[in-house]
């Protein structure tokens, strides 16, 4: 890789990682003041202007609090328990096309750390991976409460990736590629996938909930049976890698599915705002800026998706550990393959009817 | 659209990844040091709702986690088998279709037999 683009790689690699962690930093603040809004109270409001500056009073808060390492417990595999959690949390990002192309210098460059044409692959490996942070963390604390909150969160994760793989199945079959970055080229303009996946879509969306062990899903950390879950004897900022990693994958998962199902950067009229901008400022920096207003696009829709996932925690109550496995196996996994199928089907006798038809 | 992949395109997981680690380690060598560290013989046991613990936690545990991570396994690998078919699927047409139904009623053949066997009943 020739220097120019690397360099300007890793300066979206880092703005992208900043923004990642300003993002799960004020997801707590959110979440609150939404719960608030949703209960009819105000949620925190002392520290700074609305409440702003809370997200940084916790953090202080968790550095200075006291690293508590129990006596029983597997002192170096509870340490890499949390570490493990943060590290695929933020390796995750790497191949989720944020945008087009910058030019600069002469030189295209898209707004993606890794333009890897396994995309698909890479974010399921590292999702993949992150059922370690949780089963080691909970394994090594020694602790009853922990041990059946790792199992269980080890157990539930497997079970809804099977699924959550085969809704991705139908996606490929319509974009021929396992690439993020073709597939959210090809959704250009209005013309997103959740109009063809409307099944895969609300499957691939009941899994990420249930990968992020979010409401109405998060019986790993069920306070109500098992005190705290798999975090139960964590504290200081290994408690606060958990839950900031859980933050991460929320805003990671959302925008997978804006990128899979929501367009990515695409929105209806791109191609009128990219013409204006290229008349007004010129070829070079109107694509920039219409690059840029296409990224915001992109983070606006990840938001919402985080800002969903919090709807649903404060509006519907969790499932029981039977109903969330039969859930899994016995109706999303028949349905992804049901879903499959009519794809297929789609693809081979509806498409080139409608193609001939509209010719 | 870039369509020429090459290794070292993978070049920027790299600084990814010294940037995640530089900050997990970083956070965890502060946190570390400058908290407080008081140790105790009742404080350093786990926490089991203020009951004294007994015995510890390297219990056996339901099998039933065990089969459905077996389970796992074998569904996983079914997966993947159809992501490379889904890639070539349009090019492949009405034959790769049959024979993906094929492969996906047998597979719906052994998921039936798991659930007559009981495998995934919970209540018991």
């Amino acid at each position: 890789m020739e220097l120019v683009p690397f360099i300007i790689k890793s300066i979206i690699i880092l703005v992208i990682f900043g923004l990642t962690l300003l993002i799960a930093m004020y997801s707590t603040y959110g979440e609150r003041k939404v719960a608030g809004f949703i209960q009819d109270r105000l949620g925190p409001d002392r520290a700074g202007p609305w409440g702003l500056l809370q997200p940084l009073a916790d953090a202080g808060k968790m550095f200075f609090k006291e690293d508590f390492i129990p006596a029983q417990a597997n002192k170096w595999l509870f340490i890499a328990g949390p570490c493990v959690a943060m590290l695929t949390a933020l390796m995750a990002s790497a191949v989720i096309p944020f945008g087009d192309t910058i030019i600069y210098d002469g030189v295209e460059v898209a707004v993606q750390a890794v333009e890897a044409n396994v995309g698909i692959l890479y974010i399921f490996g590292i999702v993949s991976l992150g059922v370690y942070g949780l089963m080691i963390g909970g394994w090594a604390s020694n602790n009853k409460f922990s041990l059946l909150g790792a199992i269980r969160a080890a157990s539930q994760n497997i079970s809804y990736e099977v699924a959550m793989g085969m809704s991705i199945v139908a996606i490929i079959m319509i974009s021929e590629s396992l690439s993020i970055g073709d597939i959210v080229a090809q959704q250009h303009g209005g013309n997103w996938n959740i109009w063809y996946q409307p099944l895969g879509f609300i499957i691939f969306l009941t899994c990420a909930f249930a990968e992020c062990n979010r409401t109405p899903f998060d019986l790993p950390e069920c306070e109500t049976e098992l005190v705290g879950g798999y975090h139960t004897e964590y504290s200081s900022m290994k408690l606060g890698f958990y839950l900031f990693a859980e933050y991460i994958n929320m805003f990671v998962s959302s925008a997978v599915i804006s990128a899979l199902y929501f367009g990515g950067y695409n929105y209806p009229g791109m191609d009128w705002v990219a013409g204006a901008l290229t008349d007004a400022f010129g070829t070079v920096a109107g694509h920039n800026v219409a690059t840029l207003i296409g990224t915001a696009v992109f983070f606006g829709k990840s938001l919402f998706g985080v800002f969903f996932y919090m709807w649903v925690r404060w509006t519907l109550p969790r499932f029981r550990y039977d109903q969330l496995m039969n859930l899994g196996w016995k109706a999303l996994i028949p349905l992804a393959m049901f879903n499959i199928v009519v794809t297929g089907l789609a693809v081979i006798f509806i498409e080139p009817a409608l193609t001939a038809m509209l010719k | 659209m870039n369509t020429n992949y090459l290794p070292s395109g993978f070049l920027p997981i790299v600084v990814q990844f010294v940037l995640a680690l530089g900050f997990i380690v970083v956070t965890m060598i502060v946190t570390h040091n400058i908290g407080p560290s008081r140790k105790g013989k009742v404080k350093d046991d786990p926490f089991e709702c203020g009951i004294e613990v007994v015995g510890d936690a390297r219990t056996p545990i339901s099998v039933k986690y065990f089969l459905v991570a077996i389970l796992f396994v074998l569904f996983d690998v079914e997966v993947i088998f159809m992501y490379p078919w889904a890639v070539n699927f349009k090019k492949l047409g009405m034959f790769g279709f049959v024979e993906m139904v094929l492969f996906m009623s047998l597979l719906l053949a052994g998921f039936y037999y798991i659930i007559r066997k009981g495998v995934l009943k919970w209540e018991e």
